[in-house]
């Protein structure tokens, strides 16, 4: 009798065509996305020939610009202050005592994930409009910055504290053991060994803000359109491949963050 | 418990650790009592829960004893943090630093402590030489072997020349060759820094080869200290007596008592059996015969001249370099007989009948 392991998916009938098929609905919009971004005609859903015209379209747009630089501005400060607060809570919830309420802390941290955008967008929104009747308060983009940086946090959370979690705490301990006092025992050993938990978290949290809609959706004000409102104010219009070239700019932007954070963090585990 | 003696470099003075409090406290040490000579190999050796790393961690200063005092030379360390006591250790994974060459983890005390880098660059190289591993300077440690690795945690252990290092199972993920090697390796480095040892270990074997002293622990409580030989030869308690080696366990009856030996009866027959010290026991007891000091001899129905301890052969286990005899005795129990494997030696097969020859002054009554 043949040896009988667990359950393999992989000798399942019909195996590879389910993947396919699956492969092809998760891939096969974003290929005619970008097939269509070189397309020559003016037509979105007409294919007249190659050409990287719309890509020039796009790059000579000042409207294309403006949303570009309020987009990294907003994601990189976002991204910086997120990280770091979210660092800051992942140290401070590994490496104590457990607290009573610790659970309790814990969920406080990641409940953000779990509410509907749409509701956050509109509490960030009134919130701000309270500020700015009552105090007449206006951060102008720092609003947006300030909206950014609260959602990103539980992103940028959730892979330091598990890399943090992860960690051998032996490895503390071996440290403080050859005489290495707290603050060289974090500079030294936890530190180093939680980077790539806090790259990941970065491009997380970068991804998360970068392609935000709803929220910014709602706080923008006049003059901070970031690029998926602009590419949104442009399907309004009669669309162009431009709109498939600047979705694909996009596209690569993202993956080129998230391949470098992955490279990052097996470099630092090797 | 006598006052310190002069000369320990460890003095544990009625150390007790509690974890948890209220309903859910533990008691994971009662009553600690340890003097560690200086220079000395000494074993804290037990079954797993028994507190022996507990209290390495309180020497360590992981963790920080409920009650007691714990001196390192006349000074009371108990509540100094890790980094402010002369002390290394030996983790049981290793705990190498997985971001730094094996050089940088043999330096990562010296550093600390603030030594010249000339006097670091020169220890480092030092300490590769004493574990022979010169060669591995600049690799990762994730790229060495085990064994390797074992010997890397050692020296970077070693380099800040503690007064005392603390071993936490070392070798227990090496294999059997590995860990042989490794076991004379480590009485070489001791013998070779003149440090303190401290090590943990639940092989029994592995305690009997290595140390100068062993305490045996149980449930968090020292049961006896001493030599390998006072521990297998002298067990004081049952517990000693069935985790150190093999051993034969006897009911007896205690008919007289003098000053270190009592006149016993097992299964009929008469043994003066040696007594722990302080130990005056009446009625009933248990004796103690190791497996190798009990000879078979042939034809046991003749009682007579055997004394009466006899039995009918059960198994006949081959070791190689001997063999061990499981003998069900007359009247009840188990008894088993280690024999050398001797050229030429009489054999005895399951199912003969054999008396037992107990060697005198083999049999001791214990402590229960």
């Amino acid at each position: 009798m043949a040896e009988r392991g667990p359950l393999d998916l992989k000798t399942q009938p019909g195996f590879g065509k389910v993947a396919l098929l699956c492969l092809f609905l998760l891939y096969a919009p974003i290929l005619i996305l970008m097939i269509f971004s070189v397309n020559s005609g003016s037509i979105i859903t007409h294919w007249e020939g190659v050409s990287l015209h719309w890509y020039g379209a796009a790059l000579a747009d000042g409207d294309f610009h403006s949303a570009a630089r309020n987009t990294m501005v907003i994601a990189v400060s976002a991204t910086v202050i997120a990280t770091l607060t979210a660092t800051l809570a992942a140290i401070g919830m590994t490496r104590v005592k457990p607290w009573r309420g610790l659970g309790a802390a814990f969920m406080v941290i990641n409940l953000p994930l779990m509410v509907p955008e749409i509701v956050t967008a509109i509490a960030t929104l009134s919130f701000f409009a309270l500020v700015a009747g009552k105090l007449g308060l206006n951060f102008g983009i720092g609003n947006l910055i300030i909206a950014h940086t609260v959602f990103c946090i539980p992103f940028a959370y959730m892979p330091i504290r598990a890399r943090l979690e992860d960690m051998d705490l032996t490895l503390e301990q071996a440290a403080a053991d050859l005489y290495a006092p707290p603050w060289q025992t974090f500079r030294r050993v936890t530190l180093p060994l939680m980077m790539p938990g806090v790259f990941s978290g970065m491009a997380l949290a970068f991804i998360v803000s970068f392609d935000d809609f709803t929220i910014t959706q709602l706080v923008a004000g006049p003059g901070q359109t970031t690029l998926p409102l602009y590419i949104w104010n442009q399907t309004r219009r009669p669309m162009t491949p431009e709109i498939n070239a600047i979705s694909t700019i996009l596209l690569l932007i993202s993956i080129v963050v998230v391949t470098a954070s992955a490279l990052i963090a097996r470099r630092r585990k090797a | 418990m006598p006052e310190q003696p002069s000369g320990s470099a460890i003095a544990i003075r009625e150390v007790s650790k509690v974890f948890g409090s209220g309903s859910d406290a533990v008691t994971a040490l009662a009553q600690v009592d340890i003097d560690i000579r200086a220079n000395e190999f000494f074993t804290l050796l037990g079954p797993s829960g028994c507190g022996k790393t507990t209290l390495l961690r309180l020497i360590a200063g992981f963790d920080y004893p409920t009650t007691g005092e714990i001196r390192l030379y006349g000074d009371d360390i108990a509540q100094l943090p890790p980094y402010r006591r002369p002390i290394n250790t030996v983790f049981q994974n290793y705990a190498l630093f997985p971001h730094m060459t094996v050089a940088q983890n043999i330096g990562f005390g010296l550093e600390m402590l603030g030594r010249p880098r000339a006097e670091i660059a020169a220890r480092i190289d030092e300490m590769l030489r004493l574990v022979r591993m010169e060669e591995l300077k600049n690799r990762r440690t994730s790229q060495i072997s085990g064994g390797q690795q074992q010997r890397v945690a050692l020296a970077r252990a070693l380099a800040p020349q503690p007064k005392v290092l603390l071993l936490d199972e070392p070798l227990s993920a090496l294999d059997y060759k590995l860990r042989k090697e490794m076991q004379l390796e480590l009485k070489r480095l001791q013998h070779e820094t003149g440090i303190t040892f401290i090590f943990v270990t639940h092989d029994q074997e592995e305690a009997l080869t290595m140390s100068d002293r062993i305490a045996v622990m149980s449930k968090g409580r020292v049961l006896q200290i001493g030599t390998a030989h006072d521990i297998y030869d002298k067990p004081a308690e049952r517990f000693v007596a069935n985790f150190i080696g093999e051993t034969n366990l006897l009911d007896a009856e205690v008919t007289g008592v003098d000053a270190a030996t009592a006149t016993v009866r097992v299964k009929g027959t008469t043994l003066q059996a040696g007594l722990p010290e302080g130990f005056r026991p009446t009625g009933k007891a248990t004796v103690v015969i190791r497996p190798e000091h009990a000879e078979l001899e042939a034809g046991g129905a003749d009682r007579g001249t055997l004394g009466g301890l006899g039995g009918v052969i059960t198994n006949v286990v081959f070791f190689g370099t001997d063999t061990h005899y499981y003998i069900a005795l007359d009247g009840g129990g188990e008894f088993m007989v280690r024999r050398q494997n001797s050229r030429g030696a009489a054999g005895f097969a399951s199912g003969d009948r054999v008396g037992l020859r107990i060697d005198p002054g083999a049999a001791r009554v214990l402590r229960d």
